[in-house]
C-alpha cells in the first residue's frame, strides 16, 4: 500500500538558527531542508535571517550568501542563474520552482526551501534524479528517421510543422512537474511522468521522426501514460510555463484516433 | 554512527533497465476512454431517473408498475444501470492501481470486478423483474 506518512529516519527535527548581523533592517528568515547522509541524524530544517538588503533579489541569491557568508556547509546545485540550466530545481514555499527564478519578495512569510518532493535526497537541497533520467532515456528522445538526410542538406521542415514543436522545445528538464506529481509519488516506479511524457511527445509530434507509431506502442500503458489522472500540478508549476498535462492529452489522443 | 556501516544493496539492476521495466502492456487507451464516455453516457441517464422519480413521487405500486413495464422506460434504466456499475468498475480500478501495490493488487481488482459484476447484476434482475411483472391495472 501507498505510504501515507513519513518513514522514521524522514520525519523532520528542528535544526538550528542563525541570527542576522546586528543592526540589519530587513530580517526576512529562511527555513531550509538539511540532511546529511554522513552523520546517520534525520533531517532537520535550519533557519537563516538574512538582511534582505545585503543581498539579490532571487531566492538563489539567498542560498548562495548563505553558502558564501553564513554556513558553508549547506549543499545545492546551481548553475546558470537564469532560468535555462534546471539545476536549481526546488521546493520553494511549497511549490516547485527554480530558484533562479523565484523572487524573494513573493513569498509573504519566512521561506521554506526543501529538495524537490519525493525523491531520494542525496544531502539538504541535492535530489537523486537518475530513476527520472533513465525514464526520459528509455522514451529515446531524439529523432529516429529510416529515410536518410539529404545529402546536400539538413532534414527539412516547414514552418507549420515547426511550429507544432512550440511550447515543448523550451523544457528545460528540471523535473519540477515530475516531482510535482501525486500520480508519479505513488507510482513513480511505472509512470513515466509529466516531463518524459511532454518529451515523448515532442517526438511524436516531430515531423522529421519516422517511428511515430513505435513511440505511441511503447507509451500505451496502464501505468506509464495512463497513470496521469490530470491533476495538472505539472502545469500549475512549470517554472517555464510550459503544458505537460496537454502533451499528455494529446498522446492519448492520438492513440485512440489511430485505433478507428 | 560512522562509515562504517554500509547498507546492504539490493537492487544493482540499472536504472535504465527498471525504467523500461517490463515495457508496455499496450493497453489502457480502451480503460481511458471507456471511463469517459460512460461518465457522458450517464449526464442525460442520470438526469432523466431523477426526473422520472420526481414525478412518479408517492405514485401507487401500480402507476410505477405500469411505468417500468413500459419498454422504452425499461430500457433506459437497464441502461442507467449497466452504465453505472461499468463506470463504477472503472473509475474505482483506477484508485486500486494508484494506491495498492505489489501481491494484494490482483485480488483487490478481482474483488472489485466480482463486487461490481453482482450489484450489477442484483440491478439489472430489479429492473427485468419490474419489466416483465404481469400488469395489474385490469385486476385492480
Amino acid at each position: 500500500m501507498v505510504e501515507f506518512s513519513l518513514p522514521k529516519n524522514s520525519t523532520i527535527g528542528k535544526g538550528r538558527t542563525f541570527p542576522a548581523a546586528p543592526g540589519a533592517k530587513n530580517v526576512k528568515p529562511f527555513r531550509i531542508y538539511r540532511w546529511n547522509p554522513d552523520d546517520g541524524a534525520n533531517p532537520v530544517v535550519d533557519t537563516y535571517e538574512l538582511d534582505l538588503d545585503a543581498i539579490g533579489p532571487m531566492v538563489l541569491d539567498a542560498l548562495i550568501h548563505i553558502k558564501n557568508n553564513v554556513d558553508t556547509t549547506l549543499t545545492f546545485r546551481r548553475s546558470c542563474r537564469e532560468g535555462i540550466c534546471g539545476s536549481c530545481a526546488m521546493n520553494i514555499d511549497g511549490e516547485n520552482t527554480l530558484a533562479c527564478l523565484k523572487p524573494i519578495k513573493d513569498v509573504k512569510d519566512a521561506v521554506s526551501i526543501y529538495p524537490l518532493p519525493h525523491m531520494p535526497v542525496v544531502k539538504d537541497l541535492v535530489p537523486d534524479l537518475n530513476g527520472a533520467y533513465a525514464q526520459l532515456r528509455s522514451i529515446e528522445p531524439w529523432l529516429k528517421a529510416d529515410t536518410a538526410p539529404p545529402p546536400d542538406s539538413e532534414r527539412r521542415q516547414s514552418i507549420e510543422e515547426r511550429e507544432k514543436l512550440d511550447g515543448m522545445w523550451e523544457c528545460i528538464l528540471c523535473f519540477c512537474c515530475t516531482t510535482s506529481c501525486p500520480s508519479y509519488w505513488w507510482n513513480g516506479d511505472r509512470y513515466l511522468g509529466p516531463a518524459t511524457l511532454l518529451a515523448a511527445y515532442r517526438w511524436i509530434a516531430d515531423s522529421r521522426d519516422e517511428h511515430t507509431g513505435d513511440r505511441l506502442d511503447a507509451l500505451e500503458d496502464p501505468l506509464k501514460l495512463y497513470a496521469c489522472r490530470t491533476i495538472m500540478n505539472c502545469t500549475q508549476t512549470c517554472p517555464k510555463g510550459l503544458n505537460p498535462a496537454k502533451a499528455i492529452a494529446r498522446i492519448k489522443e492520438l492513440q485512440l484516433e489511430r485505433k478507428v | 554512527m560512522n562509515a562504517s556501516h554500509t547498507p546492504r544493496i539490493d537492487v544493482m539492476r540499472s536504472q535504465l533497465g527498471r525504467a523500461r521495466g517490463l515495457g508496455s502492456a499496450k493497453t489502457g487507451v480502451d480503460h481511458w476512454w471507456l471511463e469517459r464516455m460512460s461518465a457522458v453516457a450517464l449526464v442525460p441517464l442520470s438526469g432523466w431517473f431523477v426526473l422520472q422519480v420526481l414525478r412518479l413521487a408517492g405514485a401507487e405500486q401500480q402507476d410505477v408498475v405500469e411505468w417500468g413495464g413500459k419498454p422504452a422506460n425499461a430500457s433506459m434504466l437497464l441502461a442507467l444501470m449497466v452504465l453505472t456499475f461499468y463506470h463504477m468498475q472503472l473509475g474505482l480500478q483506477v484508485i486500486i492501481d494508484d494506491y495498492v501495490h505489489g501481491k494484494a493488487h490482483l485480488p483487490a481488482s478481482l474483488l472489485l470486478k466480482g463486487a461490481a459484476l453482482l450489484i450489477g447484476l442484483f440491478a439489472v434482475i430489479a429492473v427485468l423483474k419490474l419489466a416483465l411483472a404481469p400488469s395489474t391495472k385490469a385486476g385492480a
